[in-house]
């Protein structure tokens, strides 16, 4: 039966993709994590606007890809010396003293580049694995598992998410108003045009919004006592360190050693009770809540299995996660993380499809608001289907 | 039920309260409906009874105010939630979630309502308004007068024991608006509710209204029972003001109340020939500036316009007279819009042809354009972006230089005289904002002006200058297209209507014959006074004044 995957079961699905990640620069392997996320997105996204936004995340990736191997090749300070690869080289430029450490140009080395790569592909997959968990999860019913402690927090992401898409209307209105006082619709001196009566709109809107939400009881009785707000900021803060060091020292694979362990847990347990303290006088009930069942348990199965396996590294050599450029080598395909990360795919198929909204066949008597008449900007006039129109 | 004991309001940086030494009682079970003039605090007024004055807008309130024996003061909106429901004018701007079903229940879920009690007033409250088939459907995607009745029944789901309604059928046709205010009757009718509704188009309220409640603009507040009050109000619906000219005592409220009493009146009146609508005929117009065009100055043949799948015009053919001013209605959603854009040349166009002077206006850039016809588009300020009026006047001149002798603050004193050059644009009233745009809009002297629903939010007395202004620029000789859902307004101005229904003109011609004959768009004045071909007061007036 078709059903919404509880929002916090998809997002533990890609946060257990993005540990694995985050442990290995293989790029087949971190290929292959790209292609895991694609398939379960192209398989259970809904119809809503934020599911169309995966392609986004894999623009932004190609972009953090680009910039990291740019930014190595100007300032990647390889000296081309020893036993590397020259592609090829760049005027060298003699920073001052000051600067040293920092080298522009100079010769550009296939180690230096790949691992650039690497570092860039699995920056870019983590930032897709986040962005899976946004096209997979409807973010407004993410955030109603927000503990009453944030509401303030909520407002706020509400808000946005409600009001950019419709700036992206405003603009498109306001540019075609700026034509009928034959104003430019392009440039600098046309920035102050369209920008003013824009932010304007969205300020308005967005104090709108938030007064409306207020009205209907948002963040009722979530008004605790100062004391109480207290005590929550201090665990949360405490417990946010404790998390980051903990994470760093378990993820980032350096040497913290036995401390990392006990400093996530510790850090996670306070954080937990920050929230438990801050929500215990806000009230609310959830409509339609989304149940937690057999799916959601697999779908997070399907994630955890990869995190572990690469995490532990049980069976399989450390080289084939992360493979050495100095001196070059091909990277290898270790079988068992390979299986782990395919593991993660079934995710696809053990969730439910996602609901479709039940569409309008005729749509009726839209208000005049929200169909854009001539939306088409000031690109219009030139289009050639446009001199048909008015030549016949 | 809401009880208001000596209230002044006063916002930040105001010289002025906005309400002063309010006080005020609404029982329960009572349609209280508030008039005023634009700008007078009818909003405020409104805040104040949920708390969001000052909780949520800042400034200062004086006395007391209690609602179902809570005191505003110490109860900031959303501890008011459970007793009081608010919805704004404009419905989408205030939408939490996005499918209808979600928004019903996002009040209940803050209020921590028991989910198998969600489920069943959700249901009901579908049926209440007559919204069940839209259950499933996003929020954006409906209709203005569906968007208005989810977002009364998103509060109504709270069971609030007050509903404050601001302007809640605005933007809505006659046919939505109607839909809106039945279910709102309803609600008051059958289950009690207590319902404070602020509204311009009086005409189609306050037969409903159990207490009639006028801010005024020293921001003082009466109220009273409906017909010794709107005896004396400021504004009032055209029914009022032919009872208050006939001296029909008690004031009847409804058109049938009203055509009960009007044997006599109209009895007199057939005796005389039916005054012209307009006092200035485009041909006397014409007579008196010599050198105006005369005949068709604007031709449109086979206009089409499409979004995607959607056609919004299919093929209208249109012909605009010098010195004629056409009013353009139908549903929202009917196509008027795009054909104003289409018109303009600025708005897309997929088929057809414009010509103004045997040229099209697309075929010119934007700034040359403008100078055959004109558009005031639905939000004017889009238009507007300096600092004071005067920049705004200055930077118009300069845009549409050697267009016209008359400068645009020359144009705007004609307009709206007294406004002064050093005012924000946004500071202004809605309908001096409009005179301004007006304003720059004519300093590129068009032949045609377009105006996309200008009456939006204008109280009877801007209504009333507005339509001055109209036939002031069909004197001149432009032709003038006003979209518009305002019949009364349409009675008062057009010389001609124009009805668009799914894309298509499915009727055009004489005000009188076109919207006479209609029972949703027929004025009040010709609903009183069928068979007599009355469409307005300043009619009946002026053939009450030859009779004597």
């Amino acid at each position: 039966m078709p059903r919404n995957l509880h929002p916090i079961a998809w997002w533990l699905w890609a946060l257990g993709l993005a540990t694995a990640a985050s442990r290995t620069t293989n790029p087949i392997l971190l290929m292959l994590v790209l292609g895991v996320l694609g398939f379960v997105v192209a398989n259970r996204r809904g119809e809503a606007p934020w599911a169309r936004a995966f392609k986004y995340y894999l623009f932004l990736a190609l972009v953090v890809i680009a910039i990291r191997v740019v930014s190595r090749s100007l300032f990647g300070g390889d000296t081309g010396a020893g036993d590397v690869h020259v592609l090829f080289t760049l005027p060298h430029a003699p920073l001052p003293s000051w600067a040293a450490g920092v080298q522009l140009g100079g010769p550009v080395t296939l180690e230096g580049t790949l691992s650039a790569l690497y570092a860039g592909l699995q920056l870019g997959c983590l930032l897709c694995c986040m962005g899976a968990a946004n096209t997979l999860a409807n973010p407004k019913r993410a955030l109603r598992v927000l503990p009453g402690a944030l509401h303030e927090l909520g407002v706020a992401v509400v808000v946005t998410l409600s009001v950019a898409p419709q700036l992206v209307e405003s603009v498109q209105r306001v540019r075609r108003a700026r034509k009928l006082r034959g104003g430019a619709t392009r440039g600098f001196r046309a920035l102050r045009g369209i920008a003013i009566p824009v932010l304007e709109d969205a300020l308005e809107r967005s104090l709108r919004l938030a007064a409306a939400m207020d009205s209907r009881g948002y963040g009722r009785t979530g008004s605790a006592s100062p004391r109480a707000r207290r005590a929550t900021g201090a665990f949360m803060v405490v417990g946010m360190c404790g998390l980051c060091v903990g994470a760093y020292g378990l993820f980032g694979g350096s040497g913290l050693g036995p401390l990392s362990v006990p400093a996530l847990l510790g850090g996670s347990a306070l954080c937990c009770l920050g929230l438990a303290i801050g929500s215990r006088r806000v009230r609310r009930s959830h409509y339609r809540p989304d149940p937690w069942q057999a799916p959601e348990w697999a779908v997070v199965a399907c994630g955890a299995v990869p995190a572990v396996l690469f995490l532990v590294s049980a069976g399989f050599g450390a080289t084939g996660l992360n493979p050495s450029v100095y001196p070059l080598t091909w990277p290898s395909l270790p079988i068992i993380p390979v299986l782990g990360v395919l593991v993660a795919a079934l995710a696809g198929l053990a969730a439910p499809p996602p609901l479709r909204p039940a569409r309008a066949v005729v749509r009726e008597g839209k208000d005049d608001r929200a169909t854009p008449p001539g939306g088409d900007g000031s690109s219009g006039a030139g289009r050639p289907g446009h001199r048909v129109g008015a030549s016949a | 039920m809401i009880e208001l004991d000596h209230v002044s309001v006063t916002y930040a940086g105001g010289s002025s309260p906005v309400l002063r030494d309010v006080s005020l009682h609404v029982e329960e079970g009572e349609l209280a409906l508030v008039v005023g003039r634009t700008g007078v605090g009818k909003s405020t007024l409104l805040g104040v009874i949920n708390g969001l004055v000052p909780h949520f807008t800042g400034g200062t309130l004086a006395g007391r105010v209690l609602v179902a024996g809570r005191d505003t003061r110490t109860h900031p909106p959303r501890e008011l939630a459970d007793v009081v429901g608010a919805v704004g004018q404009d419905p989408l701007s205030g939408f939490v979630t996005d499918t209808v079903e979600e928004e019903l229940a996002y009040a209940m879920e803050q209020l921590a309502v028991p989910p198998d009690v969600m489920r069943k007033r959700v249901e009901e409250t579908l049926d209440l308004l007559g919204i069940a088939e839209l259950r499933d459907r996003a929020l954006h995607e409906l209709s203005g007068g569906q968007q208005q009745r989810v977002a009364i029944g998103s509060v109504l789901t709270a069971h609030p024991r007050v509903l404050v309604l601001d302007e809640p059928t605005s933007a809505l046709d006659p046919t939505a608006a109607e839909e809106v205010l039945a279910a709102v009757t309803r609600l008051v009718h059958d289950l009690g509710v207590t319902v404070v509704l602020a509204e311009h188009r009086l005409e189609r309220v306050v037969q409903y209204a159990d207490r009639v409640v006028e801010v005024r603009a020293d921001g003082t507040v009466a109220a009273g029972l409906p017909a010794p009050m709107l005896a004396v109000t400021q504004v009032a619906p055209p029914v009022v003001e032919l009872g208050r000219f006939a001296r029909w005592d008690p004031l009847p409220l409804s058109v049938r109340d009203a055509r009960r009493r009007a044997g006599p009146l109209r009895e007199r009146l057939s005796a005389r020939p039916v005054p012209p609508p307009r006092r200035t005929t485009p041909q006397a117009a014409m007579g008196t500036t010599p050198g105006t065009p005369t005949g068709v100055v604007l031709s449109a043949r086979g206009i089409v316009v499409r979004y995607g799948a959607v056609t919004a015009v299919r093929g209208v053919n249109v012909d605009l007279a010098g010195g004629e001013v056409t009013a353009l209605m139908g549903r929202n959603g009917s196509g008027k819009s795009s054909l104003l854009w289409a018109l303009q040349g600025s708005g897309r166009r997929q088929g057809g042809t414009v010509d103004v002077n045997g040229t099209d206006p697309r075929s010119l850039p934007a700034a040359k354009g403008r100078r055959l016809v004109g558009l005031v588009p639905q939000t004017p300020a889009d238009l507007l972006y300096l600092d004071t009026v005067l920049q705004e006047c200055e930077q118009a001149d300069r845009e549409s230089a050697g267009a016209s002798s008359v400068g645009a603050r020359a144009l705007l004193d004609r307009l709206a005289p007294g406004i002064a050059d050093d005012v924000h644009p946004r500071d202004l009233s809605e309908g001096q904002r409009l005179s301004l745009v007006l304003a720059v809009q004519l300093t590129a002297a068009p032949k045609v002006l377009l105006l996309d629903e200008p009456t939006r939010g204008l109280d009877y007395r801007a209504k009333r200058s507005l339509v001055g202004i109209i036939h002031l620029l069909a004197a001149e000789g432009r032709a003038v297209v006003v979209s518009t859902h305002d019949v009364e307004f349409v009675a008062a101005a057009a010389d001609r209507v124009a009805v668009m229904a799914a894309g298509d003109l499915v009727a055009d011609g004489p005000t009188a014959a076109v919207v006479g004959a209609s029972p949703a768009f027929a004025p009040q004045v010709a609903k009183i006074l069928a068979p007599l071909e009355y469409l307005t007061m300043d009619q009946v007036r002026s053939a009450v004044a030859g009779v004597d």
